[in-house]
């Protein structure tokens, strides 16, 4: 199960129908509750998408109150269970959404100018990861390691603490990017 | 008996300390008058740090006197940015006051605007953000994403009075030829109140330790260079906001500066020679803060703050596959 949040409804629903900028940290507040409230009604869905595509403006307070605050509480062993996908992230939100990943040394997966994208603190060896099982995912670890030339045994923790940090999710025998086949949304 | 201070006849954020030499000494039941008969000129800072004036002497049995600018185009210009409209709350105006009309100056982005709640960011930013985009990139020749920038600056600097202060500040957005430093345009945001000030913000988290060398400047430092917050503790994102400030006049070669009680810190660019801490400076309450972003002229795009979270690795769009 999947459920979509239009982050701009939710702050016109939530703070004031007239705005479309998401500023100050009573509104980031106020949306994330809103936002967590949803996901628990609808009883933790699989993947839940957080699209920004309707605001206008972020800043740096609401991008921690929302952003970083939400892949916290999922980053959490009592968190809800499930995945965060972002999407509708545009340029000018970047700053503020990369700022906060890089403070609380977060990352999250966005849909971002037709592909899936990792953002945030992930290494090197890491991404190198993410990127073969969001090119050829779902895949299992065996065939990550010969795509990469690493250890097969290697391949399986990087993939298991990619998991772990819900940047990848358990498909079968093998991962795939939450909400994604091949790099499709699914 | 009625103490008169001269306000300079160029009010910016340097002669301003003119007026707080002049009136820091003064008992607080002082009656005043602050002669502005003689201005030609006032920065936004300039104009919103004049209302905290009033503000400061709030406890005073009696308003603060104000005589207005002699010079037509200087009331007329000075009306035209909304000071009058503010002014006439808190000060008893002495001389000719311009009839207040809608500001339509060009060079005025935002009109002297309160701030005391959050709803009052959410409508500074949002009347800001077109006439911001022409300014910025269609006058300044800034790169398009300035805009977004410029707006998430502005409401962080303005947050910091609706969470710090203790009581509201104005916000004002000019832009202008800045010929003394520069020879170049440059719009300029100053948010200034008179409340509480960092060093006391600061002091009110339940984790401070004051220290011998505890002080305005050494708040100062730690708000604006290390991005301390008293709502750190028990949250660690918080504190952000300045940082992210100083991040978008790194950028975008700005300079950003900030007074609270007796001290001053400036983050100065290759074109400025301000002094980066200033101390033992008359008291005045509360923070007033100033940021300027010249036009571009003939350098580079500006690049993205090595700052970034993925500095290093390019950014998605850019992949070569």
């Amino acid at each position: 199960m999947s459920l979509l949040i239009d982050v701009g409804t939710v702050l016109r629903g939530t703070v004031c129908d007239l705005y479309s900028n998401l500023v100050t940290r009573p509104t980031g507040a106020a949306v994330r509750t809103a936002i967590e409230r949803q996901v628990h009604e609808v009883g933790e869905p699989v993947v839940t998408t957080i699209d920004f595509s309707q605001v206008s403006l972020l800043d740096f307070s609401c991008a921690d109150e929302i952003v970083a605050k939400l892949l916290l509480r999922y980053a959490d062993d009592d968190g809800p269970r499930g995945y965060l996908l972002f999407s509708g992230i545009q340029e000018e939100h970047l700053d503020p959404i990369e700022t906060v990943l890089e403070h609380h040394k977060l990352a999250l997966v966005s849909w971002f100018e037709g592909a899936a994208e990792l953002f945030g603190c992930v290494d090197q060896i890491g991404r190198l990861h993410w990127e073969a099982v969001r090119d050829v995912g779902p895949v299992d670890p065996l065939t990550v390691s010969t795509m990469l030339g690493t250890a097969p045994t290697e391949s399986e923790e990087i993939l298991e603490r990619l998991r772990h940090r819900r940047l990848l999710m358990r498909w079968d025998d093998g991962f795939t990017v939450p909400g994604m086949v091949r790099g499709q949304l699914t | 008996m009625t103490t008169v201070i001269t306000v300079p006849p160029s009010l910016d954020e340097t002669s301003f300390e003119a007026i707080v030499e002049q009136l820091a000494p003064l008992p607080p039941d002082e009656k005043i008058l602050l002669d502005a008969r003689h201005v030609r000129w006032a920065s936004p800072f300039g104009l919103t740090s004049l209302l905290c004036v009033a503000q400061a002497r709030g406890d005073s049995a009696e308003r603060v006197g104000f005589a207005v600018p002699e010079n037509a185009d200087t009331a007329s210009y000075w009306s035209r940015t909304g000071f009058f409209r503010h002014a006439a709350e808190l000060f008893e105006l002495h001389g000719s006051v311009p009839r207040s009309r809608d500001a339509h100056e060009s060079s005025v982005l935002l009109e002297i605007t309160p701030i005391v709640k959050s709803d009052d960011v959410h409508g500074v930013v949002g009347r800001i953000r077109e006439k911001s985009a022409d300014i910025l990139h269609g006058q300044l020749g800034l790169d398009a994403a300035v805009t977004g920038l410029f707006g998430m600056t502005l409401s962080e600097a303005c947050q910091n009075i609706v969470e710090h202060a203790g009581q509201g500040g104005w916000v004002a957005v000019q832009t202008y030829k800045y010929t003394k430093r520069l020879g170049r345009r440059v719009v300029v945001i100053a948010v200034c109140d008179a409340g509480v000030g960092f060093r006391k913000s600061l002091e009110s988290a339940p984790n401070h330790r004051k220290s011998d060398r505890w002080d305005d400047a050494m708040a100062l430092e730690d708000a604006v260079l290390r991005a301390t917050s008293r709502f750190r503790h028990g949250d660690s994102g918080r504190g952000q906001g300045l940082a992210g400030i100083r991040r978008f006049i790194g950028r975008w070669h700005g300079k950003l500066s900030v007074r609270s009680g007796t001290a001053r810190i400036a983050i100065t660019p290759e074109w400025d020679e301000d002094e980066p801490m200033r101390e033992s400076l008359p008291f005045f309450p509360g923070s007033q803060m100033q940021i300027i972003i010249p036009e571009r002229i003939g350098e580079p795009a500006a690049k993205k703050s090595a700052a970034s979270a993925t500095a290093g690795r390019p950014r998605p769009r850019e992949r070569s596959s």
